[in-house]
């Protein structure tokens, strides 16, 4: 458990003074924080580290605050580039994981960035809910005086664009904070704008932070993010792995395609844990590329230039370009460059634009609208293919160099063509022996428990398993004895039950102590998983109070949220108080660390 | 002819197989099948229960053809049961039949049911959350599903012979009041599928606390039909009329057709006749004879349980006697019977009291629309404006029995529109027989079902090409040595070895009397069409007037006579 011990003056050897100071930091502190803090004062007692207390005070006044919240990893790097670049120029700076943040710390902050992602209905990730929430509460501090910076991630296709960034520097305004450089907002292809935004924010802060600095800065860096082992090969330099495996796992009258996906990372060095995903670049469906240079009466052995290279078009849209996500910088590019003046039109009125992008793919719009357009302008028009990151479903103590992944083929038929994902449907032409370039992204808010007693409750209807099947995995071969409930669902028990004869063994070794199930579409009225949580809340409370961890994967629109709203009826039923204490103490378990999840 | 065992044990000694234990706790019939109805990580039951719920009608089953392509998705195999119902006689009303249609159409697998050779319906594939209210669905209109399976005496078969309707009424009476009798007394089927009440104790006065050693079949016949196929039954009580009235019975005791391929200590045998009883002792009898089978039936090897084993081992005399001093009853020497046939009727009949019974084909007994032949709407239309009722036959086909002579033209109207009156299907055809097998039985080895039409075909042709189109050969095949289609008093039976494999044997009679010796073993329908090619085009030139394929065969000593099984079948 991560209660503070009780500080006792007379067991120490500080000063009454010394000792105040040192309760009230310690009542602050995160496990994680106090982990680091430990490790630090250790380290130094034993003259390793070089820092002496008045170097350390005096960097305290002039320090850079780099908050990030990151979902898919994205926030993460770019916050790392800025802290990277900060410190090359010698400045002194903090970077800190939202999850990890002490929110009343605010108070004190001068120099802040915020870099943030947003996801779903213009949702901030999972690991800045708390801060989020903090910043429109009552409790939110004065911040006047304190200089501000923001950057959002997001993706155009959706509604909310970068919703959580406009909130974050909306909120630090309107406490009182000066935003000192305007907000970037990047789409999915913003990697080429990082460098700038970073050192245009660096110029703005270098001259107040040097003002109050000694030189010799130094990066204060949280243990998580430490942790994650530098390999060689990354989303920038991903590995080109074999294709063990792709089987489909869904029956054959069933209305889902869901294949089981085995990799190898043999030589890669690469290594994960549960609770990681592997970035996965994909080549686009050549017969939909072929059709689209038909389409625009293109030839595709055209050369075409990308950034600093050199391409034939058909490579280009086979490996390079985005075809399947449409968004509206697409429209308006395309319609430009092709002359198409209603497609123009249509694309200045948002709201009509979404509907029509709503379950459009690039392909599509190109179908419905081909005009002469120039190989380059086409490329010009369209943006780089992003990785798609899927939730790792395999533990490497079981499968050792292999990684596995559990893909929800997406397909529909619409606006006379059949639609694949651009990855699932990737996975689905792929065969054994293929290759396909991949990378970890370490997933440092989905995370078993550190104490292998500690119960787990997962709630994984879908593909959403993915993770579950590692985790459980990892606990069968470290032995673990705690105690595993998994809520599963899908629309129909012979058709659709993920992964069914391995969790039947699971139950019948005892790895998973209980397995409830909620197959939608088997009977009249519909029935899901958070049906299933009501239906044994009693026993879910209780397992909570036993100090379970709790965890949900799988869609953010609509499960989790309902999953969410369960769990307050759970805890407001069953310890007996009002919704608003009921979300307070999910608050707190999300706080601990003991409510996470992995969301999309 | 009394097989007299000296000094052979009346209760074989030893450790008890294993089915014995879980009998003994499932306290009487219940075991965990309820939580196993609960359990929604699997279609399946847990190994005891798996075995418990045929107790209550059901196999748990799973589609084979898939069971590989499920394992690669890490899916269980499709499990299911099959659910067999229990129709005394095989009688049924025009109620029941649109229960059970709609039921099978709405609610199982394979969309529709299939008459059996024990004269009941099967539903096939209903999936575990389906099962309560199956059972439900058939007890509002009357039917149930005990005993129909496991260690009991199962759905007791009777004539269906329409022509004689007021015997038929009392016959049939007879084999609803002998199931009766001899039914499970435990309320475990209620309490489990009904939601019945849970009974305060249990006493089962005739089948033990254990039940019995092995499944137990029972027939009532009245010749000179046999198309109950006496010989594969435990205990048949065959009708002796005199002047017109049903005086009492013959009662055979010993039949039975299963086998183990490879074990010699097994073997298909016919049932021995013990006399003639008066009606006032039937069921004092049929009780005993289960007791004595009961007691004396060996329990430590199930593959040797059955009472035609008990008998081969204690002597038919001693079992005789035993029965005799039970139900204290001498039997009488038997009264003279003859079997003319065991074929259906195909057609129209008047019986006696001035109605009308059509007797249709139904291939496979599977009630299926077919492509030009749209039987299982033709049935239901017919069962909407029928007045009468359905007699399920024992060779899988139905009688549409009790027509008024008014609406006989509007149900022959119907069933020709459908299909089910076809001048086109040949007399061989009719006399052909296949078990259930692939997909769904987990015991089938090879096709049966599914091969039979193509291979009746074949077999059609050769009559052609050997100028008797219009004779027949009593055909069945068997997926495995188990004999739900009764190979084993066919004159040509095929037994399942392995897929696209079979045993050929040959000799039974029109009438079933007599076991068919092996011919050859494991070999391909190829092979069997050469081998039966010639043997027609011997029989055609070398047989009797009237003589059988069957008779011919032993007549002329291509296979031996199977006169006692115990030592003729495997010699």
């Amino acid at each position: 458990m991560t209660t503070t011990p009780q500080l006792l003056q007379g067991a120490s050897p500080l000063t009454p003074d010394q000792h105040q100071r040192f309760a009230e930091l310690a009542s602050t502190l995160t496990p994680l924080q106090r982990m680091w803090v430990s490790g630090y004062l250790a380290g130094s007692a034993e003259g390793a580290d070089p820092t002496g207390p008045a170097a350390a005070a005096s960097a305290e006044a002039a320090t850079l605050t780099i908050l990030y919240g990151s979902q898919t990893g994205n926030a993460r790097h770019v916050a790392g580039d800025l802290a990277q670049a900060a410190r090359a120029r010698g400045l002194t700076v903090s970077l800190t994981d939202m999850a990890d943040y002490k929110p009343t710390q605010l108070k004190s902050e001068k120099f802040l960035t915020v870099v943030v992602s947003t996801h779903g209905e213009g949702d901030p990730p999972e690991s800045a809910e708390k801060l989020h929430t903090f910043l429109t509460s009552r409790k939110a501090p004065d911040l006047s005086g304190a200089q501000v910076t923001v950057l959002g991630l997001g993706d155009s296709s959706y509604e909310f664009y970068c919703q959580a960034a406009v909130d974050f520097e909306d909120r630090l305004r309107a406490l009182g904070a000066t935003v000192v450089a305007e907000r970037l907002l990047l789409d999915v292809d913003y990697e080429d704008q990082v460098a700038g935004w970073v050192e245009s924010t660096l110029d703005v802060f270098e001259p107040e932070l040097t003002a109050v600095t000694p030189a010799g800065g130094t990066v204060v860096q949280m243990p998580g993010l430490a942790a994650a082992a530098p390999t060689a090969y990354s989303r920038r330099s991903p590995f080109l792995a074999e294709i063990g495996e792709v089987q489909k796992i869904t029956g054959r009258t069933s209305t889902k395609d869901v294949r089981h996906v085995e990799i190898s990372l043999e030589g890669s060095g690469l290594t994960y844990q549960p609770g990681d995903s592997l970035g996965v670049f994909f080549r686009n469906d050549p017969e939909a590329v072929d059709a689209v240079l038909q389409v625009l009466d293109l030839d595709g052995a055209q050369e075409v230039t990308l950034g600093e290279t050199t391409r034939t078009l058909r490579d280009a849209l086979l490996d390079d370009l985005e075809l399947t996500q449409s968004y509206p910088g697409f429209v308006q590019r395309y319609a430009e460059a092709a002359g198409l003046a209603t497609l123009a039109e249509m694309a200045q009125d948002k709201a009509a634009l979404r509907s029509f992008l709503e379950e459009r793919q690039i392909y599509d719009i190109l179908h419905e609208h081909p005009a002469p357009v120039g190989a380059q302008q086409l490329v010009d028009a369209l943006r780089k293919m992003q990785p798609r990151l899927y939730s790792i479903a395999s533990s490497q103590r079981e499968v050792e160099d292999e990684v596995h992944l559990t893909v929800g083929v997406l397909e529909w038929d619409g606006f006379g063509r059949a639609h694949l994902g651009g990855c699932s449907g990737h996975v689905r032409r792929s065969e054994e022996g293929d290759r396909v370039k991949v990378y970890v992204e370490s997933g440092e808010h989905f995370r078993l428990p550190q104490d292998p007693a500690v119960p787990t409750i997962m709630v994984g209807p879908g593909t959403g398993i993915a993770p579950f099947r590692a985790f459980l995995q990892e606990r069968d071969a470290a032995g673990a004895e705690g105690e595993n409930w998994l809520f599963f669902g899908n629309p129909h028990f012979t058709q659709d039950f993920l992964y069914q004869v391995e969790m039947q063994g699971y139950l019948r070794s005892g790895l998973l102590t209980r397995m409830d199930v909620a197959f939608s579409r088997d009977q009249a009225e519909k029935v899901y998983v958070q049906d299933r949580l009501r239906q044994h809340g009693a026993e879910v409370y209780d397992w909570l109070e036993r100090g379970a961890h709790l965890y949900v994967c799988g869609d953010a629109d609509r499960m989790a949220k309902d999953v969410h709203a369960a769990l307050v009826d759970i805890v407001t039923e069953h310890r007996g108080v009002g919704a608003e204490s009921a979300e307070d103490y999910l608050g707190g378990l999300r706080d601990t660390r003991r409510y996470q999840r992995d969301v999309y | 002819m009394p097989k007299s065992q000296q000094d052979a044990p009346l209760i074989v000694e030893g450790p008890l197989s294993d089915n014995e234990r879980l009998k003994r706790e499932s306290n009487y019939l219940r075991g965990t099948i309820a939580e196993d109805l609960q359990d929604q990580i699997t279609g399946g039951f847990s190994p005891d229960n798996f075995q418990l719920i045929r107790f209550h009608g059901m196999y748990q089953q799973d589609d084979r053809d898939i069971r590989a392509e499920r394992a690669t998705q890490k899916l269980e195999p499709l499990i299911n049961v099959m659910l067999r119902a229990r129709v005394p006689g095989g009688v049924m009303t025009p109620e029941q039949w649109l229960a059970v249609e709609d039921w099978a159409e709405q609610h199982t697998l394979y969309g529709s049911v299939r008459l059996t050779t024990r004269q009941t319906f099967q539903f096939h594939g209903v999936f575990k959350p389906d099962i309560k209210d199956t059972h439900r669905a058939i007890n509002a209109v009357g039917l149930d599903s005990i005993a129909t399976a496991g260690d009991v005496n199962r759905n007791v078969l009777c004539s269906s012979n329409p022509l004689e309707s007021a015997l038929h009424a009392e016959v049939h009476d007879w084999s609803r009041r002998i199931s009766e009798h001899l039914l499970p007394r435990t309320t475990a089927y209620y309490e489990i599928f009904l939601d019945g009440e849970k009974a305060l104790s249990t006493q089962e006065p005739v089948l033990g606390e254990t039940y019995l050693p092995r499944k137990f079949k029972t027939t009532v016949s009245l010749p000179p039909d046999n198309e109950v196929d006496l010989h594969a039954n435990d205990l048949n009580f065959v009708g002796i009329v005199e002047d017109g009235a049903l005086v009492g019975w013959n009662v055979l005791v010993g039949g039975g057709l299963a086998m183990t391929h490879g074990d010699t200590a097994t073997y298909p045998r016919t049932a021995d006749d013990l006399g003639f009883i008066p009606l006032e002792h039937t069921l004092a009898v049929a009780e005993h004879v289960v007791t004595v089978q009961r007691d004396w039936g060996n329990r430590t090897d199930r593959k040797n349980a059955k009472t035609k084993y008990t008998l081969d081992r204690v002597g038919t005399d001693v079992f005789k006697a035993e029965v005799e001093r039970r139900a204290g009853v001498t039997f009488e020497p038997s009264r003279p019977y003859t079997f003319t046939s065991r074929g259906d009727r195909f057609g129209w009949v008047k019986g006696t009291d001035g109605t009308w019974h059509l007797t249709v084909f139904i291939l496979n007994g599977r009630v299926r629309d077919e492509e030009g032949r749209p039987i299982k709407t033709g049935l239901r239309k017919i069962a909407e404006v029928h007045r009468g009722h359905f007699r399920l036959t024992a060779n899988q086909n139905l009688v549409i029995a009790g027509v008024p002579t008014a609406q006989k033209r509007t149900i022959e109207r119907i069933a020709r529109q459908h299909g089910l009156v076809d001048d086109t299907v040949t007399p061989q055809l009719r006399n052909s027989m296949a078990c259930v097998s692939f997909p769904t039985c987990p015991l089938a080895m090879a096709e049966s079902e599914r091969f039979l039409p193509g291979f009746v075909a074949q077999v059609e042709q050769l009559l052609v090409t050997h100028g008797i189109p219009d004779d027949h050969i009593v055909l069945r095949v068997s997926g495995c040595p188990n004999g739900c289609s009764r190979a084993m008093l066919a004159e040509v039976g095929l037994v399942g070895k392995g897929p696209g494999k079979y045993n050929l044997h040959l000799g039974g009679d029109r009438i079933g009397t007599r076991v068919p010796k092996l011919y050859r073993e494991n070999i391909s329908p190829e092979v069997i069409l050469e081998e039966l090619d010639h043997l027609i085009g011997a029989w055609v030139s070398g047989r009797e007037e009237g003589e059988g394929f069957g008779d011919f065969l032993i007549r002329t000593g291509v296979v031996a006579r199977v006169t006692v099984s115990r030592t003729d079948f495997h010699a």
